[in-house]
């Protein structure tokens, strides 16, 4: 028997912002979870499980807070699952709630992600030292810098991309209500100039720490069929680990984030992405990866992925527009942030992204990765069911 | 409805400290263990996904570094739950059931001895209204015990039974910590003593999942799911009756278990008053060997244990020691949240 088609048919978010002293955890979740019920013109009792996921209990200093959260989120007396793949979580886990559908174990799914940083600080998070194992003392940026340096070296990457990225991100904000950072002054020169954090990484090209949660409402094709908006439609959906470190691993293009884009270009029918894909919601969280996602998700040839944000292909109005809603470099809820993708991407295929819609998007891929650049998650949506 | 069924089990030897043990060195035993029983390589698995928790190895993203005991290259499709690892086989069950993966490995690990597991555990509170207070996991299972013996449903001699019966029974599982004529000891918190609470300790588990066919070919007797379930509970413990638990009954309805009677029970009570609980709402007679492992009162790897219950009773099903079973796992204060699977051998299902 084959899957059953999954659908999304309701997406909720929250204002993202620094710090959302007026709400606890509960209050926060369960904001965006009400929202998408709203969308989906459905109420609590029309769902059978809920599936949450954020990143690391330490940001808020609540072991495995699906605990606490069940009440907030109407899951008492139905199951709760809670997933946790570091920074790919938020995608990972809109995939766990699809595969219930999908497997026709439930109709219809809350599926939500989150992330109160203000509560606690994720560069110490990031940073504790354990026995045996290799420290992260630098957060992520200093994680992640090194492996820039290296697409830079590789590709031979003029050291401008990088602040047309954020630039263009920024700008992008402006567009999406629920953004974090909505910069109006934002100018080229204003991104160029701002403090080195990491090398080569400037301040302006660096996520921010942000409170939000972002949750959508996943139903089998009945469901969908009585969904009062247009439903986005799952065509493929995939995860891929590697481990963080070993001898031949390529920090620049993972294997792990080719083999899952492969896997979900197969199951979409894709053979072209970067002519078949209307919009991508991509995972780039320091500014530099977004050419070098291009070229791992198979949207550019090794070493050119650089050219097509320098042509100003990845710009809303252009041929392949990355990161419409202003993406993760403007908006960081970290738990939350791989679920925005999936969700901004399933906005951009019901035509109901607002003022960054892209025109006539009808396939749109979300993106997610976490850990040392090891775990993958992805899904591509589209306007219309899938076939068979 | 495809048919899935566990075909392969192993655990670590459960110990009070591994201090010399990293997580992947505790767990890389357990997963060669559990590929060699079915000879298949990390790569030919077609979904893995693990159960474990940041805030026992003290550290964010601790399961990032379990990842490398798999051998997780050439890249795997793989997930892991923040809660014990019987959610992980839910987890990798429903990715079989999709039809996108023929077989599954879960695994579950958690090392208690780094930390004061009792303070560790208060940090899953209500963040700004119980846990400020640090109510440790034993204080509120006492609650628990206390209000089942005012409802008259036990007292303390009675719980003391059910301690000496699952250790007695673990004087045959060489994987328990705590094992045989266990005192019952001074009270730790009434009335709860020493006796009626887990052990501590470090520990892993693993177990395969395959479909259909490739099941049989892998497994001697494998032991079927018939039907897995779970369930969540409000989390404030005044909203709750603690003498009941109705997501256990809630997982075990929607798993099948009450259709016909089970002969073994694998249940994750930590505590001695939380099996009289389970015991009553899973309606399990005296016919019904309980623990036969000597469960979680003989070795309580938190975040395993759960897995290790499933792991048990199929284990049971694959010697030929049980037809149908009933595997039971926990997570939460007080039984907050609950699983329930129902295991079959293949001559009870023809």
């Amino acid at each position: 028997m084959p899957k059953e088609p999954v659908a999304v048919v309701g997406i909720g978010q929250t204002k993202h912002v620094a710090a959302r002293h007026d709400v606890s955890i509960a209050g926060l979740v369960r904001e965006a979870a009400v929202r998408a019920l709203e969308d989906a013109g459905l109420t609590w009792s029309d769902i059978d499980a809920v599936v949450i996921g954020k990143a690391p209990d330490f940001f808020e200093g609540v072991m495995m807070p699906e605990l606490y959260l069940a009440d907030a989120l109407g899951a008492v007396g139905k199951p709760m699952l809670r997933v946790h793949t570091a920074g790919s979580v938020g995608g990972s886990t809109a995939l766990v709630a699809a595969g219930l559908i999908a497997a026709r174990v439930h109709r219809t799914v809350l599926t939500l992600a989150f992330e109160k940083q203000s509560e606690s600080n994720a560069m110490w998070g990031l940073s504790l030292p354990v026995p045996f194992q290799q420290p992260l003392l630098a957060g992520a940026g200093g994680f992640f810098a090194p492996h820039v340096r290296a697409y830079m070296r590789r590709t031979g990457a003029p050291d401008t991309v990088g602040s047309l990225v954020a630039y263009k991100d920024r700008r992008n904000a402006l567009k999406n209500p629920y953004a974090h950072i909505h910069d109006h002054d934002i100018t080229l020169e204003k991104v160029q100039s701002s403090p080195m954090l990491w090398d080569p990484v400037r301040y302006s090209e660096t996520c921010p720490s942000s409170d939000g949660a972002c949750a959508m409402i996943l139903t089998d094709r009945e469901g969908a069929a009585r969904s009062p908006h247009p439903p986005a439609w799952v065509h493929g959906g995939a995860m891929r680990s590697e481990p963080t470190l070993f001898a031949g691993k390529d920090f620049v293009s993972p294997q792990a984030g080719k083999d899952c884009a492969a896997d979900v270009y197969r199951q979409a029918g894709i053979a072209d992405p970067r002519r078949e894909i209307d919009a991508v919601e991509m995972y780039v969280p320091f500014s530099w990866y977004e050419p070098m996602w291009l070229e791992n998700l198979g949207f550019a040839d090794e070493g050119e992925g650089w050219k097509l944000t320098e042509a100003g292909v990845t710009e809303i109005d252009g041929d392949l527009p990355v990161n419409p809603s202003g993406g993760v470099l403007s908006t960081n809820p970290i738990g939350a942030s791989g679920m925005i993708r999936f969700a901004e991407a399933a906005l951009q295929v019901r035509g109901a992204a607002g003022d960054h819609q892209v025109d006539g998007a009808a396939r749109a891929l979300g993106h997610a990765y976490g850990g040392g650049a090891q775990f993958f998650s992805m899904w591509l949506v589209g306007a219309e069911p899938p076939a068979g | 409805m495809r048919d899935v069924a566990i075909v392969a089990f192993a655990q670590s030897a459960h110990r009070r400290r591994t201090d010399e043990l990293s997580e992947v060195d505790l767990l890389m035993p357990v997963l060669h263990e559990v590929l060699g029983a079915t000879n298949l390589k990390a790569n030919e698995i077609g979904f893995t996904c693990s159960g474990s928790a940041d805030y026992l190895a003290g550290r964010a993203f601790s399961f990032t570094m379990a990842l490398d005991g798999v051998g997780a290259h050439p890249p795997i499709s793989e997930s892991h739950v923040e809660m014990d690892g019987a959610w992980a086989l839910y987890e990798a069950w429903v990715k079989i059931m999709t039809g996108e993966a023929d077989t599954a490995l879960v695994y579950a690990y958690g090392k208690s001895s780094p930390g004061q597991v009792r303070d560790v555990l208060t940090r899953q509170l209500d963040p700004y209204y119980v846990a400020p207070l640090w109510p440790d996991s034993v204080a509120l299972a006492a609650l628990q015990a206390q209000a089942l013996i005012d409802a008259g449903a036990t007292d303390e001699p009675a719980l003391a039974e059910v301690a000496a019966r699952n250790r007695f029974a673990a004087a045959d599982n060489p994987y328990a910590q705590l094992t045989g004529d266990v005192p019952a000891g001074g009270h730790l918190v009434r009335p709860l003593r020493t006796g009626d609470c887990p052990p501590i300790g470090d520990g892993a588990a693993a177990v395969i999942l395959a479909a259909g066919d490739t099941a049989r070919a892998l497994c001697e007797r494998p032991a079927w799911i018939r039907g897995i379930d779970h369930r969540i509970e409000a989390h404030g413990l005044g909203v709750r009756d603690l003498t009941d638990s109705p997501s256990t009954r809630l997982a075990a309805q929607h798993a099948g278990a009450f259709e016909r009677p089970v002969d073994t029970a694998e249940l994750h009570a930590p505590f001695t008053s939380q099996e009289v609980v389970l015991r009553g709402v899973l309606g399990l007679g005296d016919d019904v060997a309980v623990n036969p492992s000597g469960g979680a009162l003989a070795a309580n790897p938190i975040m395993a244990a759960g897995l290790i219950r499933l792991g048990e009773a199929a284990a049971r099903i694959h010697r030929g020691q049980s037809d149908r079973a009933l595997a039971h796992a926990t997570s939460g204060p007080c039984l907050q949240q609950n699983l329930v699977a129902v295991l079959e051998g293949e001559s009870a299902h023809a």
